[in-house]
């Protein structure tokens, strides 16, 4: 279910500006990597670049190569449709569908596939919603709008809804930057139950959390504004918070950065 | 005409906190510019509310000795002879092709309207969309004589084969009988209605097609669906409401639309008989009234009319009020 990323020398424009420049990593199976970096050097975008949603910003391209297990992800014959049903995304501002209900939120990606079955979305909207430790809140309530929810039940109903289509990969932005210490804990120990199933990529503002929940850590950052972001460093979290081997790595997680 | 405007999607939708807009007295913080502004809002609606309800009661008022005098069944008749000793008239010819007209002018203006807003907001090039937004917009504003004329002098005649190829092949069903009638047909007009209020329908559709939150064609688009589809779970949805008040308020302007209706129609000879077709030629309310307008000579003879006008009332009255049930049961879901 969980497949491996290779990403070799990518560039990000938007349109002629570049915005991240020569990232390359590999990201494990069944691991979570978390991204951390000052604002503005490209975290998103360089995720976003991952299942080609910067596509969708107009101007948005790439240079460089990104493979999943042996697929080019890039490749002219590669569908984007195809990418992010493979590589799904929960973004920073929880975005349920408000005019569906919850349970059709969860549905959602499951009829874009043509799953139409009752039996079969009715198990997989369940397995989904436990999955995404949402279930038991609301079992009672599948028929009422998802808007209806808080802000961290609303960005477990989006993970459901993106752990529901069986994805490969799940790309998180910021997935607990608009939320309560409590959802936030109640999204990490999500976190570590599903990579156990899925590669998970998280980007995060917040260093206990990075710590917390990651096993390898990306570190971004820029020069100066204006140039493009680059990735100073990956390695294991523990290393990274311990004995990171780059002096500006050391300086952005003890505080001393600027 | 009312309509139902002043329902927008976004009125409705959460904010980004999840709950729904302040509304009401909950926004009130009490000082004195709020009361003054509370106050002025309030009196405009009491005398908005007062207004319309008066002009409901003048034309029942002006109706009721015509409708007493009537002889014939005002609703199920289609002779029109007010006036005079023994009054006979009724509007089932009226209501028909009022009805049918405008039904068949949604039924044209209201995909094509959807589907050109969504053409603008979400397929066109970024270089094109303001110029094509701009340009609906000033196709909203053209008067309708305008396309009165346009119909009558360019249309007109290119409508003609069609409706013959229609009669020919499509006659046996009884909507596309042959009347013998070419020109101001039910069918001609509905179509003429149609590209009346297709700006209206477009210029607000896609006002709020536009709207559809970045967030939510993202979130579609991360599942994986193809535009189509992400317009179909996050743009559709969104918009629906205000496609529904814009195609009440086109409709509202195609039932009441006078002169170009005016303009366009044949009017049936007195005693002809009645026949299911669109091309069959009819008046409709408006259309009546507006023609006769020399003959509102003595009270009961206008009182026929008013009655007229008045049924034409209350169905703009009974549409605005589905529409608002259509757009009310879907609330739920959007607060
Ligand atoms: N839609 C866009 N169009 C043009 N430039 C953009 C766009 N989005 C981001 N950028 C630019 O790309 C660079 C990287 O932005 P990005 O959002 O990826 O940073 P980030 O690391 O995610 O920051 P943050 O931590 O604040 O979310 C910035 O210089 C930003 O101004
Ligand atoms: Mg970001």
């Amino acid at each position: 279910m969980a497949k491996r990323i290779d990403v070799t020398d990518l560039n990000v424009y938007y349109g002629s500006f570049k915005a991240v420049e020569g990232v390359s990593m590999t990201v494990e199976p069944r691991s979570v990597t978390a991204f951390i970096g000052p604002s503005g050097c490209g975290k998103s975008t360089f995720l976003r670049t991952l299942n080609r949603m910067h596509e969708v910003i107009p101007g948005g391209r790439v240079e460089g190569k990104v493979m999943l297990d042996d697929q080019d992800l890039y490749a002219p014959s590669m569908d984007p449709v195809t990418v992010r049903r493979t590589i799904g995304m929960v973004f920073q501002r929880p975005n349920p569908f408000p005019t569906m209900s919850i349970y059709d939120n969860v549905a959602a990606g499951l009829r874009l596939n043509g799953v139409k079955n009752k039996k079969t979305l009715d198990g997989i909207v369940e397995s989904s919603l436990k999955g995404a430790n949402l279930w038991t809140e609301v079992k009672d309530r599948l028929n009422k709008p998802g808007a209806g929810l808080s802000g961290g039940q609303q960005q477990r109903l989006c993970i459901a809804r993106a752990i529901a289509v069986q994805p490969q990969v799940l790309l998180m932005d910021e997935p607990c930057s608009a939320l309560d210490p409590i959802s936030t804990l109640a999204i990490e120990d999500l976190i570590n139950e599903l990579k156990s199933e899925f590669t998970i990529v998280i980007v995060t503002h917040n260093m206990q959390q990075a710590a917390r929940v990651s096993d390898r850590t990306a570190f971004f950052n820029l020069k100066a504004t204006g140039e493009p972001g680059r990735l100073i460093e990956i390695d294991d979290t523990t290393r990274i918070f311990n004995n990171p081997s780059e002096q500006s790595t050391e300086d952005y997680i003890s505080g001393r950065f600027g | 005409m009312s309509s139902v405007t002043g329902v927008s999607a976004t009125d409705e939708l959460p904010g980004p906190d999840g709950r729904p807009p302040l509304s009401g007295d909950a926004a009130s913080t009490g000082r004195v510019g709020d009361r003054i502004f509370g106050g002025a809002a309030t009196l405009s609606g009491v005398v908005v509310i007062v207004l319309v309800s008066l002009i409901a009661v003048f034309l029942i008022v002006q109706a009721i000795p015509a409708l007493a005098d009537n002889s014939a069944n005002f609703f199920t008749s289609r002779e029109w002879a007010p006036g005079g000793d023994n009054p006979r008239f009724g509007i089932l010819e009226f209501l028909w092709t009022t009805v049918t007209a405008s039904t068949l002018a949604m039924l044209i203006s209201v995909p094509v309207g959807v589907g050109v807003a969504l053409f603008i907001t979400q397929y066109a090039p970024a270089w094109m969309r303001r110029p094509a937004a701009a340009l609906v917009d000033l196709l909203a504003a053209v008067p309708s004589i305008v396309y009165g004329l346009w119909g009558l002098i360019t249309f007109s005649p290119f409508f003609k084969p069609v409706q013959g190829f229609m009669e020919d092949k499509l006659g046996w069903f009884p909507l596309f009988a042959p009347t013998g009638i070419s020109g101001g047909t039910i069918f001609f007009i509905g179509i003429v209605l149609a590209i009346m209020v297709l700006p209206i329908v477009t210029a607000l559709s896609r006002e709020v097609f536009d709207q559809t939150p970045l967030a939510h064609k993202e979130g579609a688009l991360a599942l994986g669906a193809t535009k189509w589809e992400m317009i179909r779970t996050a743009v559709l949805p969104f918009g629906r409401p205000g496609v529904i008040s814009a195609s009440m308020l086109a409709l509202g302007r195609a039932l009441g639309e006078t002169i170009a209706v005016t303009f366009l129609v044949s009017a049936l000879a007195d005693g002809s008989p009645w026949t299911w077709s669109l091309f069959n030629g009819g008046e409709t309310f408006a259309s009546k009234i507006a023609n006769n307008a020399a003959e509102f000579s003595n009270p009961s003879k206008t009182g026929a009319y008013i009655a007229a006008g008045l049924v034409l009332f209350v169905l703009t009255f009974v549409v605005n009020s589905i529409a608002r049930v259509v757009i009310e049961r879907r609330k739920a879901f959007t607060e």
